[in-house]
């Protein structure tokens, strides 16, 4: 089919490398983009911090706004001793935000419309919340499990609602992400769909088609929308969930 | 063929979920837009809260939208 909605989503290896057990290492169209993010991030900061001065660049006023940003949503959630973490909390910003924007490009491979990239993401995430907690509160940690002030009868239940609750923070965490990329940009692909086969119609498919190109316009605007408010909301979350690490007593 | 058929109508009806997230996440923003015309100074202070909520409310109508996508392609 030429304008199959989820064609967009193929993985193609680019270099073949070895393969370990099965596991194909092959350099891919995700691990370039991947590479992409990272590359683009790094040059934008690098730049910006090139030929620092107290009265910005317009390109140095980009890099503090970045880093302002993500330190003020840090330090609103966390407080201030949460700053130790802001330089991770920067990076999963950063590559997210950046992996959201880079697909938005015709063409371009979107790194975080597959379930296995931000299902590890957020596995790492989570697994670094219990570590952390643990290494600091040792096990105070599970506090987070036993709410104070609830009666004695219903501690129980609500134990076990806070520990499934937890359970499906990794879950929730990765198909938020995954869900929302892979469905705008499948919602992006079927509208513009809808132009090439109304257009096939002849004259009054042509103007017919001109309705699904005004929508898919619009929809590409939300979509850019989607892609940093996706990135914030995996950011903030990441906070949420370390901030519990840090302070488990509800 | 009546098992292919039985996924693609349990697919449609995964995705009467979502219509729940909607709700959710128009009862969130709409409720923010009233308090925070009643009280403007202390609006921004909680768009943050918002978000969030709104993020919450999403993921579990993305759960529907997995279980429809579970659905086709497996």
């Amino acid at each position: 089919m030429a304008n199959d909605p989820l064609h967009q989503f193929q993985i193609k290896p680019i270099i073949d490398l070895f393969n370990v057990g099965g596991m194909d290492f092959s350099f891919t169209n995700s691990s370039l983009f991947m590479v992409a993010a990272a590359g683009t991030v790094s040059a934008i900061l690098f730049a910006a911090s090139r030929s620092a001065s107290l009265v910005p660049s317009r390109i140095q006023s980009i890099g503090e706004l970045w880093y302002e940003f993500v330190a003020n949503m840090v330090r609103q959630v966390m407080g201030s001793e949460g700053m130790k973490f802001f330089p991770f909390v920067f990076t999963v910003f950063s590559f997210v935000l950046m992996s959201n924007l880079l697909g938005m490009f015709p063409y371009f491979f979107t790194v975080t419309s597959h379930v296995v990239v931000t299902a590890a993401l957020a596995v790492f995430i989570i697994a670094m919340v219990v570590v952390v907690g643990l290494a600091k509160h040792g096990l105070h940690f599970f506090k987070l499990f036993v709410p104070s002030g609830v009666p004695i009868a219903i501690l129980p239940f609500i134990s076990l609602i806070e520990v499934i609750s937890f359970l499906s923070r990794p879950v929730s965490l990765a198909l938020r992400l995954f869900g929302n990329m892979m469905a705008g940009h499948i919602v992006l692909k079927v509208f513009t769909g809808f132009v090439v086969s109304l257009g096939a119609l002849g004259i009054g498919g042509i103007i017919g088609a001109l309705f699904p190109l005004a929508m898919g316009v619009a929809l590409t605007g939300f979509e850019f929308l989607v892609a940093f408010l996706q990135a914030f909301v995996f950011a903030i979350l990441t906070c949420v969930y370390l901030n519990d690490a840090l302070h488990p007593g509800h | 063929m009546e098992a292919d058929a039985a996924k693609f109508i349990g697919a449609g009806i995964a995705c009467i979920g979502m219509g729940g997230a909607g709700i959710g996440v128009g009862h969130i923003f709409g409720n923010y837009l009233a308090g925070s015309l009643r009280n403007p100074s202390a609006a921004s202070a909680q768009f943050t809260n918002a978000l969030i909520g709104a993020a919450l409310a999403e993921g579990l109508g993305i759960f529907s939208l997995v279980v429809a996508l579970l659905l086709l392609f497996t």
